[in-house]
């Protein structure tokens, strides 16, 4: 079952295409890398899949839902989490998690469940009362995501989750992203770490508001001879230049 | 419902957070209101006065002492030369140049009548005005004192000679915090309203939580009275314990149904935050809604009557007001505090005000609606 399917999807501003038709589509408990160079319009395309901004042309269904018609069902089913701003930093831990929670419609009791059961999982009980704003950027990035997935959406956006991360907390995050893959939420995230692409199930790569690539890792450097994603990358981002 | 009471609670646990922003709402007024109900007063005193007498009679000696004797007047030098008279106003030693000219006692006892010249810094106009107002009912006094006299007691008094008696009615001892406060009470119910509403929108936009509230199910209807309700509410609040420190501090009258006041005060208040989310509407950054919200309030604020009365502005900035939200509360507070003005009284301030809410916000959400 296609959780996202797109199809000739284009946003215009003005003059300027953003995103040019493209179409491509994900399988449930997938996890599906969305790169491409700054402004190649992946932040565009994410945009219109969520629901912030409204397609110029094309065809689009999100968790069985059109993006058209169905904006406010689609946003009941899908979880977001960009790089910077997802948490209140004036709100501590548990308020935080109490808020999303409850504007998703988790009830009083499962909400309750939910925090402490979250809570532990993320090792985050002693500063459960400690304001977000002064946790260290990886715990916030984890607590982030637990919370993005805490109304068991069918989809969750993850916009650079561990832009300006460090490695060992990057590799503890990918963990948590596989363990929510395993449970059958599907994952579409956007990246500039080339080694994270290798974790995807299927990478798509856009430059100049086309799909260039789209397979698995595998596919990909057999396709491009090259050695690994970043040679790819450097390939397609150079090809786009020079076009 | 739920969903916006998930909202309020945020929205309260973050006020209440953060310190700088509760003195903001709760102290700074506060402290605004017995600063500003006590400094702002119509009253002047202490109008240097400068005294030229070429007569140097008893009549005019006893003219001086009369000026000496009011608690407006401190006269400050004397001359024989009417051009020391204007350097004093020049060095900013004078206010007003009393010249009483020679043979004024003569002409007065001979011809009934004589001249006075009066010369007054006008730089500030309000104060010339009653330094004028001032000199004459000192003048006319001290006229009314010499003909008694010279006409003796027993003698009947000048026909057409009419003696006016005053009562200062709903402010009887001419109070002026009791003028006052009812109108600063309005400014700072608007300041929260209008500065923090805007602002605290804006905050989400800056930050960018905006981004991951729009991805979540809060419509768009329930994040804005989310945002407005608080300050709603608290600026409420903020007029009842306003009319409590004013009640308690000035003892200001409360002459009409306190109920009154906090109906108008809540479609009011819709007014202003109208205003605050038309603000965060067309801004990007804290410090731009900032500026705009405090270029309305200046205007808002100076033409609303509270320091300087609306009918004596010119007929133009007279019809501007009509559009001033802040004129009306002003106007209608006074009304209801010290008049005791009834339901039937304010009809048309409160006709005017749920005019105006409708219009702003239907303004503001349209907007709302079409940028995102």
């Amino acid at each position: 079952m296609d959780v996202i399917t797109a199809d000739k999807l284009t946003k215009r501003f003005g003059d300027f295409v953003a995103v040019d038709q493209i179409s491509f589509s994900v399988k449930q408990g997938e996890i599906f890398g969305f790169l491409g160079a700054n402004g190649a319009g992946k932040t565009t395309a994410m945009r219109m899949l969520t629901g912030l901004s409204r397609p110029t042309s094309g065809q689009a269904q999100v968790a069985g839902f059109d993006i058209y018609r169905d904006v406010e069902k689609i946003k009941r089913r899908i979880g977001y989490m960009s790089q910077k701003f997802s948490l209140y930093e004036d709100l501590t831990v548990s308020e935080n998690i109490e808020f999303y929670g409850g504007v998703y419609g988790i009830k009083a009791r499962d909400l309750r469940l939910k925090t402490s059961q979250l809570l532990s999982e993320l090792g985050l009980q002693e500063v459960a009362r400690t304001l977000v704003g002064s946790l260290p950027l990886g715990w916030k990035q984890k607590l982030a995501f637990s919370v993005a997935i805490m109304h068991d959406p069918a989809l969750v956006f993850l916009d650079e989750p561990t832009g300006g991360v460090d490695p060992i907390t990057r590799r503890q995050f990918w963990e948590m992203i596989y363990q929510a893959a395993d449970r059958g939420v599907t994952i579409f995230v956007t990246t500039h770490y080339m080694d994270e692409a290798e974790y995807c199930d299927r990478i798509s790569m856009m430059a100049n508001g086309r799909i260039a690539a789209l397979g698995t890792p595998q596919e990909l450097r057999e396709q491009f001879q090259a050695p690994d994603m970043n040679a790819i990358f450097l390939k397609i981002a150079r090809g786009s230049q020079t076009a | 419902m739920r969903t916006i009471f998930f909202l309020l609670r945020k929205e309260f646990r973050q006020i209440f957070r953060h310190r700088v922003l509760l003195m903001l709402i709760f102290v700074m007024p506060i402290i605004q209101l017995i600063i500003l109900a006590n400094a702002a007063d119509y009253e002047v005193r202490n109008i240097l006065l400068h005294v030229i007498d070429h007569d140097l009679s008893p009549t005019s000696y006893r003219l001086v002492n009369h000026f000496q004797g009011s608690p407006h007047f401190i006269l400050t030098s004397t001359s024989f030369n009417p051009q020391r008279g204007i350097d004093a106003i020049n060095a900013d030693k004078a206010d007003l140049v009393l010249e009483i000219p020679a043979q004024f006692e003569r002409r007065l006892l001979r011809e009934n009548s004589a001249q006075l010249h009066l010369n007054i810094n006008a730089i500030n106009g309000v104060k010339a005005g009653l330094a004028q107002g001032y000199a004459n009912n000192i003048i006319r006094n001290f006229n009314q004192d010499i003909r008694a006299e010279w006409l003796g007691l027993a003698a009947p008094p000048q026909p057409g000679r009419i003696a006016i008696t005053y009562s200062n009615w709903f402010n009887p001892e001419m109070a002026y915090s009791a003028f006052m406060v009812p109108g600063i009470l309005v400014m700072l119910v608007t300041l929260v309203g209008m500065f923090l509403s805007g602002i605290n929108i804006v905050k989400e936009k800056e930050i960018g939580t905006i981004e991951q509230i729009n991805v979540t199910p809060i419509r768009k209807s329930q994040f804005i009275i989310g945002k407005l309700l608080p300050f709603w509410i608290i600026g409420l609040v903020e007029l009842a314990i306003g009319l409590g420190v004013g009640k308690l501090i000035f003892d200001i009258p409360m002459v009409g149904n306190l109920g009154l006041v906090f109906l108008f005060a809540a479609i009011y208040m819709l007014v202003v935050l109208g205003i605050g989310l038309l603000v965060s509407t067309i801004t990007e950054t804290q410090q731009q809604a900032m500026f705009i919200s405090w270029f309305f309030l200046i205007v808002f604020i100076l033409m609303s009557g509270l320091f300087t009365p609306i009918e004596s502005m010119p007929l133009w900035a007279q019809r501007i007001t009509w559009f001033n939200p802040i004129a009306y509360f002003v106007e209608v507070n006074r009304l209801i505090l010290l008049k005791g003005s009834s339901f039937m009284d304010i009809r048309p301030h409160l006709g005017a005000m749920v005019a105006f809410a409708f219009t702003i916000n239907g303004l503001a959400v349209w907007n709302y609606r079409k940028r995102s």
